[in-house]
């Protein structure tokens, strides 16, 4: 697409307008002149806990002081008894892998990383976990192999999330 | 409430539509149905649009089409539910008439996802889940998801890839037969299995395209579908559900010894009860069913969680292909999600385009006799998930007026 914006702005020089030919269907297709960059922002007030935590090596789950419920991903609010009061419990770590997948066709923004698997791990504590498995042979994961789950810098953004690692 | 009834269908050419925008794509279809219907836009009371978006250049879809289509100054909304978008569509506009708010609704699904680039497209699907504690930090996409079941339901019950392989045989022999299809080739297990990971163990093969399309449906209220038609196809019942946004959070595949979409199962009961089907062995009300197989796994999964078969049973059911037309219940007569297209917000209207199609014993003079399902029970079923199982329509269609 970037090639058909480069056609475009071409066109737009030699013809005045910005249609360029699809090269499969030979149909004319008008290139847009505007562009959307487009990042999100989103609140993290009431679990900026979790973030701190990760920054100190701890996963936080959250679990509701009135009935007990427990959260993950950590949430601040229990639709059960309407009350925003919770535990803050870290992790073990400890868990058994239930499924996993590697992604090889990766959406834009992920497109400068090697393929990477994620997998859903049931922890110890009671609560499951999303994260992306680091294994050396993926030929080595096993239906319920045991994984810990550990902070780790995410390369080359070099920013703290999490990921599962063989037991 | 009052009983509702399709009475007028129409489809466009599913497939990459760079030869129209969004409003022309949907006047396809919506033409088709009012001629099939002997209407005119006028008498359209409302326009419901399902339309997921993102990836297409408008904002408003409901308006676009509602103009280019002549239905304003019409009362017109766009709905959204993921893939299963315009069965929403059709769920609301169904209501409208059965509360006796209109007396002629039309439901309109449309996508026009070539108006971004394929990885852009990829990108939007995969943040269809929870999108902070999914996608942010872990990049999953739409295929990963359902890998993440495939990966559940071979380690529980030794699917293999070969199994996968045969529906997606399946749904190109359907395809190729149907001139509305995206991919009108026949293949073979072997091109599937030797075509390259998408998200392990799911390959190119296994996976639906993206694509462009509209389907339009228009129904009335029992009156008013009696002198429009000798062969209304009346609702007999919507069962809707929604699952949770988190996948780690789902515990019929993570926790239980088998696989499938809660959601499904939820809505599937709720329609039966409103139909009076018993949930077990429920394939025996029906002649045919369009289910949702955007992924090959998604197919196997739905005929379980329909309760077509008992839980791991749908493997059995694959490698005696009863699901082909003849079989216990033939599904994807017009070559499902998986080789017909999978045009997000248009899938749901889709399905319900060639079920009333069917019903009505028209299906085989669009894509040839070995394609029309026989009639007999006079019932047929739309099983629509939207995301992940984050969304999940089922309808039941009925050549019988429902009973009260």
């Amino acid at each position: 697409m970037s090639d058909m914006h480069e056609i475009s702005k071409k066109n737009i020089k030699e013809k005045g307008l910005p249609i360029v030919e699809e090269p499969k269907s030979k149909l004319p297709l008008y290139i847009s002149v505007r562009e959307l960059p487009l990042r999100y922002q989103f609140g993290t007030a009431k679990i900026q806990k979790f973030f701190e935590g990760l920054k100190e090596g701890k996963i936080y789950m959250t679990r509701c002081k009135k009935c007990g419920q427990k959260f993950f991903p950590p949430q601040g609010d229990c639709p059960n008894c309407l009350e925003s009061n919770m535990n803050w419990i870290p992790l073990s770590g400890e868990g058994e892998l239930l499924t996993c997948t590697m992604i090889v066709v990766k959406p834009s923004t992920y497109a400068h990383y090697d393929n990477y698997l994620v997998g859903i791990a049931q922890m110890k504590e009671g609560v499951r976990v999303l994260g992306w498995l680091k294994i050396d042979d993926p030929a080595k994961i096993k239906p319920k192999m045991k994984v810990h789950l550990t902070t780790v810098k995410r390369e080359p953004e070099h920013f703290i999330t999490y990921e599962f690692v063989p037991a | 409430m009052r009983d509702v009834a399709i009475v007028g269908v129409g489809h466009s050419k599913f497939g990459n539509r760079f030869d129209v925008r969004i409003d022309e794509l949907a006047w396809e279809a919506v033409s088709e149905a009012l001629k099939d219907a002997s209407l005119s836009a006028k008498d359209m009371e409302f326009l419901v649009v399902g339309c997921s978006g993102g990836w297409s250049a408008e904002s408003l879809p409901a308006v676009i089409c509602s103009e280019y289509c002549g239905t304003l100054p019409k009362g017109s909304m766009r709905v959204e539910a993921a893939c299963a978008t315009s069965s929403a569509a059709l769920a609301v506009a169904y209501n409208l008439v059965a509360s006796g708010y209109v007396d002629i609704a039309l439901a309109l699904g449309v996508e026009k996802m070539y108006e971004s680039p394929t990885p852009v497209q990829i990108e939007f699907i995969g943040r269809a889940g929870n999108y902070f504690w999914e996608f942010e930090n872990f990049g999953m996409t739409f295929p990963g998801y359902y890998a993440l079941h495939a990966t559940s339901y071979m380690w529980k019950h030794g699917l293999k890839e070969e199994d996968l392989a045969e529906l997606a045989v399946k749904a190109h022999h359907y395809a190729s037969k149907n001139p509305k299809a995206q991919f009108r080739k026949e293949i073979d297990v072997e091109t599937v299995m030797q075509s390259r990971y998408v998200a392990w163990p799911l390959k190119l093969f296994d996976c639906c395209p993206l694509t462009d399309g509209s389907a339009a449906l228009i129904v009335a209220s029992e009156s008013v579908a009696k002198k429009i038609t000798d062969t209304p196809v009346w609702i007999g019942g919507i069962g809707a559900s929604t699952g949770t946004g988190n996948l780690s959070k789902r515990d019929l595949f993570l926790k239980l010894e088998y696989s499938g979409l809660e959601s499904a199962v939820e809505a599937a009961k709720q329609a039966y009860r409103q139909t009076g089907i018993s949930y077990d062995n429920a394939a025996k009300h029906f002649d045919v069913a369009s289910v949702h197989d955007c992924f090959t796994i998604a197919e196997l999964m739905a005929y379980e969680d329909l309760g077509f078969c008992a839980r791991g049973e749908g493997l059995k059911l694959v490698r005696e292909k009863q699901t082909y037309n003849g079989g216990l219940i033939p599904v994807n007569l017009d070559g499902g999600l998986k080789a017909k297209g999978h045009p997000i917000g248009a899938t749901g209207c889709s399905m319900i385009y060639s079920l009333t199609k069917q019903l009505r014993q028209e299906y085989g003079k669009i894509a040839g006799k070995e394609t029309q399902a026989t009639i007999k029970k006079g019932k047929a079923l739309a099983h629509n998930i939207g995301g992940t199982g984050h969304y999940a329509y089922v309808t039941i269609l009925s050549l019988e007026r429902p009973q009260k």
